[in-house]
């Protein structure tokens, strides 16, 4: 049978902020652009922050794109490579104008500027006061920008492929990539779309832990893709467990309701953020605040009948700010737990949330892979931005509102280095025959598998694995029997048979083939936290319980191909500015 | 718990028909999409949309028991039973509870949702006073579930004419903006006796929409816009 196909410039994998961003950017200067994406673009996960996005705008407190690159590097714990973090902070400020601009409706100051919150790690004058520097829309800034961005695309009269599941990259023999096969969910057709430029902006890959704040569609399917055409993951031991999750449940609670003046308190009503964080207390970084929950829970000072979880108080913040600044959380703790906050605290504990590792960037979003001979060089043709990729500006953990900036400020920059390389590469490149047998045998081989497992099953195993085996706290043998179980789980896959076989938008085929992406994913997750012998910003090994900077200042990368390990250091030397050197991180 | 839901492959299938599934294990606070993946996992043919399980996508708007709501919101324990599940009414069925929503999606695009303006722009902020940013709460959270446009007769009736409550509320949402400026072209885009004026007021819109907005004001509203720039 010949399968359907199209032909673009540029194909954006992903329409979450920073698929739409860079798209935007093509769309713009002509360039013909197709956006793929599994869901309609406004359903993409962006849709779900809450808090906002970091900007040095110095609107409510005194601030500078500086300071800003200090508490990034400080918050990624040094692993952060300090020229992308230079680039992304001095760009903060004009991305946000450019989207109040596009039409973000931001929240705004008797002054009418745009409001800024506090923030956790933000601090003035590189670690004294807290600082202000996140750009708000309520508390539904993904939302507001989501939206606007898709809205600038229409305009910009982007291609579409709503409902459509990218399924791997074409690449030749030469290592370029040549665009991408993907399959219309709604007619189960495959379609190749070619391209002379790809990205991949599929975001993170929360759903390998089984409780998380990630949507279900975040299953690490751009991830899995680089991973099948030979490009290692970076990283991947870093995972961001967001403090304060609904407990047992995992709907987000926003950063921003501590940033507002909420604060975390045990079950003896202590405010034990003070003994963990003298000067930051509740807004030190992400995971400072997750490991203190999780210790005063093992200590026996969790909440609750079954003393496992804290509470999130903010009723003394009255009922007017909660209304004003935090209605979405408010909803979301009224709908989930029937609690209302302006009452009652929020039952709270760490939840698997953000995925720092991903496809390995430079600052121009092209992908770039360790070079048998040298230093690394990049893929041609192939970019990525976003949760799925590692640039690496968060480094071992994340700052809170350093994402929504991420992916508008590298969805540019990919945009516009996509743009150069369509000028110097005119046509398109001949698709070899076997480029495209390769990708349609993935598909072909859920057709005839049998056996007695169930895909679903799996998915539940394989998450209540990570979650057990991979968690806040980690040690050797943990890990190395999550790395058996992963296997063992992934052998199993090969007898999970497809039930329903039909075309028209058959779910449980889109399923089958995320799970098969979130078992490459995971197994990439606990390998790299099994090689990783210290304690770094979100990845904590007790038996390693310290930082150490002489083995292991550096990146890692995890292969496919016989699971390998390889190391790359980190990029220390900032663009313009003097380096901040390794420093142990108070806060 | 019983559940009566509409089955229909338009690959497969000439008539849709109702299957009825019981679900055992109930657990306190679970919302329908829980009990939906819960159906799906022993049924993997089961069709329906979920993506972020908080009301924030838009995926799952669906009708549920006669009316319409987003199936991740919507608690089990404030159901009659069987639960009767049909897909969004008026809109062609692609597969069980999952709509061609094309249709939906082009009133949308017809209303040029996207922040207008005409002067050169400043190198920071367009400054906007809090009141004036106030006016955009309940316009801009839309998360284009489609839950209110087909629950209204005058959508079912006119589809390619009358644009619906989701679109017109995003018209008003830049209407309504301070810094739009493109009032004028976006009110003349609105004349004839179809686009806006099909609304007869009947409010179905307001009543399911899941996050509580009033598309219903936001047309009037409009109307008032129009017969002002008349005069
Ligand atoms: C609840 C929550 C709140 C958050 N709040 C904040 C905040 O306040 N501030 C902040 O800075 N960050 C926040 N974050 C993090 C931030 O929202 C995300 O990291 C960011 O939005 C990711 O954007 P993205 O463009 O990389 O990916 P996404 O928005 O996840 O988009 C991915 C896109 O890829 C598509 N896709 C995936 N796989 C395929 C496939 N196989 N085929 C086709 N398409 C595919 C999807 O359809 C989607 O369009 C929050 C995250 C969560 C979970
Ligand atoms: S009020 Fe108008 S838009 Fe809303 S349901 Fe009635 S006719 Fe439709
Ligand atoms: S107005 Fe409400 S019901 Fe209508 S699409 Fe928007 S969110 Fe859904
Ligand atoms: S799954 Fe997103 S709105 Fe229900």
């Amino acid at each position: 049978m010949n399968t359907a196909r199209r032909r673009f410039d540029a194909l954006v994998i992903g329409a979450g902020g920073g698929g739409l961003r860079a798209a935007q950017q093509l769309a713009q200067a002509e360039a013909e652009v197709a956006v793929v994406s599994k869901v309609f673009p406004t359903r993409s996960h962006t849709v779900a922050a809450q808090g906002g996005m970091n900007a040095a705008l110095g609107n409510v407190l005194p601030d500078n794109w500086h300071w800003h690159m200090y508490d990034t590097v400080k918050g990624s714990d040094y692993l952060g490579d300090q020229d992308a973090i230079e680039y992304m902070c001095r760009a903060a400020a004009r991305l946000v104008i450019e989207l109040e601009h596009a039409g973000v409706p931001f929240s705004r100051l008797d002054s009418g500027k745009i409001y800024q919150r506090a923030f956790g790690g933000q601090s003035q004058d590189f670690g004294g006061a807290q600082a202000a520097r996140t750009c708000p829309a309520a508390d539904r800034t993904g939302h507001a920008i989501l939206h606007a961005l898709y809205q600038q695309n229409l305009r910009a009269k982007t291609h579409f492929f709503d409902e459509y599941f990218a399924l791997d990259l074409l690449t030749d023999d030469d290592g370029y990539v040549l665009g991408a096969l993907v399959m219309d969910i709604a007619t189960g057709e495959p379609v190749v779309i070619e391209a002379k430029t790809t990205l991949i902006a599929t975001g993170g890959v929360g759903q390998i832990f089984r409780t998380n704040t990630n949507a279900m569609i975040n299953t690490g399917d751009g991830m899995a893709m680089a991973l099948r055409a030979g490009i290692p993951l970076q990283d991947m031991e870093f995972v961001q467990f967001h403090p304060t999750g609904i407990a047992g449940k995992g709907m987000l609670i926003s950063e921003a309701v501590r940033g507002e003046g909420g604060y975390l308190v045990n079950k003896d009503g202590e405010r034990f953020m003070e003994r963990y964080a003298p000067n930051a207390k509740d807004l030190a970084s992400r995971d400072v605040v997750s490991r203190a929950i999780a210790v005063e829970v093992r200590e026996g000072r969790g909440c609750g009948p079954a003393g496992n979880h804290m509470l999130l108080k903010v009723d003394h913040l009255g009922a007017d700010v909660i209304k004003k600044r935090l209605p979405g959380i408010r909803d979301i703790a009224l709908t989930f737990m029937h609690v209302d906050p302006i009452e009652t605290p929020i039952p709270v504990y760490p939840t698997a949330h953000y995925t720092m590792g991903g496809i390995p960037t430079n600052r121009y979003g092209q992908v770039v892979t360790p070079a048998r001979t040298g230093p690394e060089e990049p893929v041609p043709g192939l970019y990525a931005v976003g949760e799925c990729a590692c640039v690496s500006v968060h480094g071992a953990n994340r700052l809170g509102g350093n994402s929504l900036l991420d992916i508008v400020v590298f969805g540019r920059a990919a945009g516009n280095h996509m743009i150069d390389f369509l000028k110097d590469h005119r046509y398109h490149r001949p698709m070899p025959q076997e480029a495209l047998e390769r990708a349609q045998q993935r598909l072909a081989s859920w057709e005839n598998r049998s056996g007695d497992e169930s895909v679903a099953a799996l998915r539940l195993e394989l998450t209540t694995v990570m979650e057990q085996n991979c968690g806040v706290f980690r040690t050797e043998e943990v890990l190395q029997e999550g790395v058996d179980k992963v296997m063992a789980i992934e052998e199993r896959l090969l007898h999970a048979p497809l039930r329903d076989r039909s075309r028209v938008f058959n779910t449980a085929r889109a399923e089958a083939l995320e799970v098969e992406n979130l078992v490459d994913v995971a197994l990439a997750t606990v390998c790299s936290a099994l090689a990783r012998r210290e304690s770094r910003g979100a990845h904590s090994r007790v038996d390693y319980p310290k930082r150490d900077d002489v083995e292991w200042l550096k990146h890692s990368l995890y292969s496919k191909q016989g699971r390998r390990m390889d190391f790359k250091p980190v990029r220390m030397k900032p663009m313009t500015v003097d380096p901040f050197p390794p420093k142990e991180r108070v806060y | 718990m019983r559940f009566s839901i509409y089955r229909y492959n338009s690959e497969t299938d000439r008539e849709p028909r109702m299957q009825d599934y019981v679900l055992e294990e109930i657990e306190p606070g679970m919302m329908l999409l829980n009990a939906l993946i819960k159906l799906k996992a022993e049924d993997e043919t089961l069709t329906f949309r979920r993506s972020c399980q908080e009301g924030i996508c838009g995926s799952d708007g669906m009708n549920i028991n006669g009316r319409n709501g987003l199936a991740c919101i919507t608690p089990l324990k404030d159901l009659d039973e069987p639960v009767t599940l049909r897909p969004l009414p008026g809109l062609p069925v692609i597969r069980d509870l999952v709509v061609d929503l094309s249709q939906f999606y082009r009133q949308y695009r017809a209303v040029k949702p996207w922040l207008t303006v005409h002067d050169p722009e400043p190198e920071v902020e367009f400054l906007q006073s809090p009141a004036q940013r106030d006016r955009l709460d309940g316009l801009y959270e839309c998360i284009l579930c489609a839950c209110c446009s087909t629950s209204c007769p005058s959508f079912w009736w006119n589809p390619d004419k009358f644009l619906g409550p989701a679109a017109l509320l995003q018209s008003y949402r830049f209407l309504a903006d301070s810094r739009d400026q493109a009032t004028d072209e976006r009110l003349a885009d609105l004349e004839g006796p179809y686009k806006l004026f099909r609304c007869h007021t009947i409010m179905n819109c307001v009543q399911v929409c899941p996050k509580g907005l009033n598309p219903t004001q936001a047309i009037g509203r409009i109307k008032k816009l129009m017969v002002k720039r008349s005069v």
